[in-house]
């Protein structure tokens, strides 16, 4: 969607009714006070990971924790030789990446033809997705791990991509949005000879921008985090991903607290690089895409 | 629509011989069937990977199945219910769960609607406090644990040295290792980690009112609190009855932050549904009792959700 109308929106249209005397700092210092408290422990990691391990946990209980007292590199070495760190971070990228790719295509896909190519059941298929949100995979998961065993698909990539692809609610919020848009848009299409791949595709896909970053953060974020799965179908260190490492590095002593936290440093980067790139667009698109309900 | 069955997987319009009079019909048909090609590969996916285990839990939980064991399969009748629902452990979870899900949900929504109303203040550089804010969510949970393992560790760690310096020392607590303060301990990293989120779609909700809403109000005297109970809230409705009930389904999911920080311990005060389930199921390999739990699990979520529902009645507008 278009930049301009993200950018100043909200902020421009409504006068200040304060009047200007009033001071503003103790909002500021509420406001400062409030980051405090949400950044400290984001501040530990990223001090730590900078810092011997003795020095990490030496000075965890007073203001240096904040301070690189002793800085080094030597955590973000050893998270890669002793910890496996690439390894690691190749597997979760690659089941992110097909996870959030293939949700994309497969759940708008769904959301559009029900929304606008309605085969006949369609509305009773409706209904199961609703009714399909609230069981959270999580709820599946042993008799998923029991169906999954018995394909002798454990220890896979793909394991670890399928079951997450299709996602009731994301279909959900392509549903609601590609029923809002203009039909006159596809006749159009339709007129010029467009097929319903090509209309979808180059005319009413576009305009659900909103949604689909909206679903791509959401489902990277996801998916990234996952731990519960793979912790029931991965055993080595072949195909696990960051958060099962990350779990196991706490779970074995002796716990080289550096270490972890270049670890966990370096796991958290690409989603703050996703989210500082989109928040702004973020806000807007879960506005525009109805997750507000 | 008007007869199922039939229409879907028939091939609508390639029979070549009576072409010219089908055009019309075959034309809406050839629609029909592209829709249901569409809807395919996700409807495939979400039968195989969530109503099909969804029913085998059903199946399963009334037999004697074990992870990879040679050991026939039998009908078992409701064994593994009467078990589970006699088993100390797994009320210990239940209660850890429903006491995690009645403190967490209220605080968590509460808290994420009043750093909306904040961060929807104007001011210059809000959004950046509005960045921060959600900077947590980032971290994702098995991160966040791990840092706050540190963080509540008694003798090392930040919490106390903090309780200790505003208390002058009176202070002190043994966090996830106490009985006591170890579920509470694990709540407030979770509001910690999780507010962000609900205040990001609170913060879509509240864009969404319109100014001359609050205009026409403070035309007619109305306070600052009088909007906020009169205008804000009321028109906020349908985004929070969201938020609590995703919110609810969330916390009842607890598993992640437990699984790094204390596996249950101590002495199973921060044991909850999930993890009961994956150490049943997984651990001790007891598929059969482990699917009795998810059906369990399922009834309780859904009897929840149903509930709210009912109390709070949506409107649409």
């Amino acid at each position: 969607m278009a930049a301009t109308d993200t950018t100043g929106a909200p902020e421009v249209t409504a006068p200040t009714r304060e009047p200007l005397v009033k001071a503003r700092w103790p909002k500021y210092l509420l406001l400062t006070l409030l980051a405090v408290f949400f950044l400290f422990p984001v501040m530990f990691m990223v001090v730590g990971a900078f810092k011997p391990d003795d020095k990490v946990l030496g000075e965890a209980d007073s203001l240096l924790a904040f301070w690189p007292t002793d800085l080094t590199f030597e955590n973000f070495g050893d998270a890669f030789e002793r910890a496996t760190f690439g390894r690691l971070f190749v597997n979760s990228t690659i089941i992110a990446v097909f996870v959030v790719g293939l949700g994309l295509i497969v759940n708008s896909l769904v959301g559009y033809s029900i929304a606008r190519l309605p085969f006949p059941g369609a509305r009773f298929v409706l209904i199961g997705i609703i009714a399909l949100t609230i069981i959270p995979l999580e709820a599946v998961a042993i008799p998923l791990l029991f169906m999954v065993s018995e394909l002798g698909w454990r220890n896979t990539y793909h394991v670890q991509i399928l079951p997450f692809v299709a996602n009731p609610l994301f279909m959900f919020l392509f549903y609601t949005f590609f029923l809002g848009v203009p039909k006159e848009l596809e006749e159009a299409a339709r007129i010029d000879g467009a097929g319903p791949v090509t209309t979808f595709v180059r005319v009413v896909a576009p305009l659900a921008k909103p949604v689909y970053a909206t679903v791509g953060i959401l489902s990277f974020l996801f998916i990234w985090g996952q731990l519960l799965w793979p912790v029931l179908v991965t055993t080595g260190t072949d195909v696990r991903p960051l958060p099962q490492g990350i779990s196991i590095f706490t779970a074995q002593p002796p716990i080289s607290w550096g270490d972890i936290m270049a670890f966990a440093l370096m796991m958290t980067l690409p989603l703050l690089v996703v989210f500082v790139l989109f928040q702004r667009w973020f806000v807007q698109s879960v506005a525009r895409s109805g997750l507000k309900g | 629509m008007v007869e199922p069955a039939t229409v879907a997987p028939a091939p609508g319009g390639d029979a070549p011989a009576p072409r010219r009079r089908r055009r019309r019909l075959s034309a809406e048909r050839r629609e029909q069937l592209t829709g249901f090609l569409f809807s395919l590969p996700g409807l495939a996916l979400l039968v195989f990977f969530l109503l099909v285990p969804f029913l085998l839990a059903i199946g399963l939980s009334f037999t004697n199945q074990r992870l990879a064991s040679p050991i026939p399969l039998r009908f078992e009748g409701l064994t593994n219910y009467q078990e589970t629902l006699s088993d100390q452990d797994f009320w210990k979870a239940f209660f850890n769960n429903v006491w995690f899900v009645l403190v967490v949900v209220p605080l968590q929504t509460a808290f994420a609607l009043w750093l909306a109303v904040l961060v929807n203040q104007k001011l210059r550089g809000v959004t950046v406090y509005r960045a921060v804010y959600f900077t947590p969510v980032v971290v994702i949970m098995a991160v966040a644990a791990t840092v706050w393992l540190l963080i509540y560790s008694p003798d090392r760690g930040l919490a106390n040295a903090f309780l200790r310096v505003i208390s002058f020392g009176a202070l002190e607590s043994e966090f996830l290792d106490s009985t006591t303060w170890a579920l509470p301990s694990i709540m407030f990293m979770s509001i910690w980690q999780g507010v962000g989120f609900q205040m990001i779609v609170i913060l879509a909700g509240l864009q969404e009112i319109p100014d001359e809403l609050y205009e026409a109000s403070s035309i007619d005297g109305a306070t600052r609190w009088e909007q906020f109970r009169y205008v804000t809230l009321p028109m906020l409705r349908n985004t929070l009855i969201f938020v609590v009930t995703v919110t609810t389904i969330l916390a009842f999911r607890l598993f992640d932050q437990i699984w790094v920080m204390t596996r249950g311990e101590p002495l199973g005060n921060t044991s909850t549904l999930m993890l009961e389930m994956v150490q049943v199921g997984f651990e001790r390999q007891q598929i059969a009792r482990a699917s009795a739990i998810a059906v369990i699990f399922f009834v309780i979520v859904l009897t929840v959700t149903l509930v709210q529902r009912a109390l709070i009645k949506e409107e649409r507008y």
